[in-house]
């Protein structure tokens, strides 16, 4: 029972941080309707900032300037390319982000090389133990933090200016724009927003247990892809619903593979797609969705 | 319907087409040079919109001085809507563009401004088929048509809003796509005010609607005018249009045809026979106005079952 209870806590907890992660993916689709392939590449360029500077600036400013430049590098790749790519289509810009993360992973990854990048982050390999059950500290501020943040983002996007705008740009772009909306800004700030939210899981998903950022760690960025797809491409609560089915999914799967061992070894990495299959096969819009994300 | 419970139902005040005393009818485009003492309002000179290669208008002047409300009328397909998104900057969404002539608006020019930049110029469209953000509830419709305006403007656009359709702040907690025909037509035309425009550009408002609300929603395009907003009308219920309108154009396939003095218009024989449909008796009926009983009624053509 302590086992499933720890398993749980942790599965949770990366589960929140995905859900940061597939937050973005929906809010680039709603304000845009563009499937965001870049993000992974998003996410790899704020841990890379935060490896980077920790050692110069020390560890809370480096995450300062990493979400800055993750958002800086959203930001960019909407004004500078898509905004620019005069297509028809939204499924030929989908195409236009996975060159465009194409490029960003491979400078990335060749500067990181072969080593693994310490963050400098200050909660180290520290645990906490409630009862019987015993919990990274970091994996704590991770489920505090990513919680904070998800609850911040649904209130703006209720309450605040930029949230109606928001919201009125993904149902209606034309009779936004007819209300005074300016679609550009829109955009850029969902982009900016997104690689903002991508840099801060980035952190969470580069400290212990993991050893730190190395050039795998994009690969974990696309876990959030069937978090976003099975909760509902456009659904901020799908998001959020989906980050946390893959991340438990994920984390039982793994905990239990000695018991699983029939499924072969890493079943805990392929598990949240088989789970993203099953429900899209019940659900074709996913489990919040209102559109078919078919429109890819 | 509880939104028909508001003021304003439209009454026999209105001044039916086909009352006014025949007068000259200009035909075709007013002469260049005449719309000059109107630069304060919206001034459409010489305009020609494209969608690739298809002409959708040719050489349209129109005016709309400040103050006034201007009609549009013509056929599905005459260039109405092409009209309107020219104006309001909206025609990149469906891949035309503004190949010769001049829009201005408050001697400013419009063609070439993005659509949000048009908002802010003072200009702002209600577009056809009402078009409400049918997830988002009625308030946030509402703000969202503010988001161009600071706060304290907002509050009092609102409130002004509010008191011309009181049933847009029973329903404000209500999803739009839930609310009737009537009330999304209302709740597009608040929208809009929200902005507080100078001029208001609406697209068949009526279109689609009971004739109570038809009557109803003229009555208030009427009492917006009133407080000093300019309106530029398309419909195709031209004895609406006409009875509300000073001046009027019909367009036919992308061309001005036609163009004076509403009235003129209205008693002019080939709007009646066009337009207002002669020999109806409904159509000539005041807008708004109730037909009578049945049996009060002129006889009408008896329908025949129609055997081959």
């Amino acid at each position: 029972m302590a086992v499933f209870l720890e398993l749980l806590v942790n599965g949770i907890s990366v589960g929140a941080v995905y859900a940061l992660i597939a937050l973005g993916f929906v809010v680039i689709f709603k304000a845009t309707e563009v499937v965001n392939f870049t993000h992974a590449s998003l996410l790899l360029a704020g841990g890379y900032a935060i490896a980077w500077l920790h050692p110069l600036i020390g560890f809370w400013a480096a995450v300062a300037a990493g979400i800055a430049a993750a958002a800086l590098v959203g930001a960019l790749v909407e004004f500078l390319i898509l905004r620019r790519a005069h297509v028809g289509s939204r499924g030929v810009l989908a195409i236009v982000t996975i060159g465009v993360d194409i490029l960003l992973t491979t400078e990335l990854t060749r500067r990181i090389g072969t080593e693994v990048l310490a963050l400098g982050d200050p909660w180290g390999d520290r645990v906490l133990r409630i009862g019987p059950v015993t919990v990274a500290e970091t994996r704590v501020v991770a489920l505090a933090v990513a919680a904070a943040l998800i609850v911040a983002f649904l209130l703006a996007f209720k309450f605040t200016g930029w949230g109606v705008a928001m919201r009125a740009t993904a149902e209606d772009a034309e009779t936004a724009a007819l209300m005074g909306v300016r679609l550009g800004r829109v955009s850029l700030s969902a982009w900016a927003v997104a690689g903002a939210l991508a840099a801060v899981a980035a952190m969470f998903l580069c400290v212990f247990p993991t050893p730190g950022l190395d050039r795998g760690t994009a690969a974990a960025a696309m876990k959030a892809f069937p978090a976003a797809i099975l909760g509902g491409l456009d659904s901020t609560t799908g998001a959020l619903a989906g980050g946390l089915i893959v991340g438990v999914t994920e984390t039982l799967m793994s905990g239990y593979q000695s018991e699983l061992a029939f499924l072969g070894r890493g079943i805990g990495d392929a598990a949240p797609f088989l789970v993203m299959i099953v429900i899209l096969l019940l659900r074709p819009s996913g489990l919040f969705g209102t559109k078919e994300p078919a429109r890819v | 319907m509880s939104g028909e419970a508001g003021p304003g139902i439209g009454g026999p005040e209105t001044v039916g087409p086909g009352t006014a005393a025949p007068g000259t009818v200009d035909p075709g485009i007013a002469a260049p040079g005449t719309v000059d003492q109107r630069s304060e309002g919206l001034d459409i000179r010489g305009l020609e919109v494209r969608y690739g290669p298809v002409r959708a208008l040719r050489g349209v002047h129109l005016a709309v001085p400040r103050g006034a409300v201007a009609a549009v009328l013509g056929a599905n397909g005459a260039g109405k809507t092409t009209l309107l998104r020219a104006v309001s900057g909206t025609l990149r969404f469906h891949r035309g563009a503004i190949t010769s002539g001049t829009v201005a608006f408050g001697g400013s020019r419009l063609d070439g401004v993005p659509a949000a930049a048009v908002v802010r110029r003072g200009v702002v469209q209600v577009p056809e088929g009402r078009r409400v953000f049918a997830r988002m509830t009625v308030a946030e419709n509402l703000r969202a048509g503010a988001l161009s305006v600071p706060g304290r403007r907002a509050a009092a656009a609102r409130e002004r809003v509010l008191e011309l359709f009181p049933v847009l702040a029973e329903r404000a907690h209500q999803r739009a796509g839930l609310l009737s025909g009537g009330e999304q037509q209302m709740l597009a035309i608040g929208r809009a005010l929200m902005a507080g425009p100078s001029l208001l550009l609406l697209d068949e408002p009526t279109l689609g609607l009971a004739p109570l609300m038809a009557a109803r929603i003229a009555d208030t395009v009427r009492q917006i005018n009133a407080q000093g907003t300019s309106v530029l009308l398309v419909e195709q219920n031209a004895a609406m249009a006409l009875a509300l309108a000073e001046r009027a154009y019909v367009l036919e396939v992308g061309e001005v045809t036609l163009s004076g003095p509403a009235a003129d218009l209205a008693a002019s024989d080939e709007v009646r026979r066009r337009y207002l449909g002669v020999g109806v008796p409904e159509t000539d009926r005041p807008v708004g106005t109730d037909p009578g009983p049945a049996h009060e009624r002129p006889e009408r053509t008896r329908l025949a079952r129609w055997t081959a």
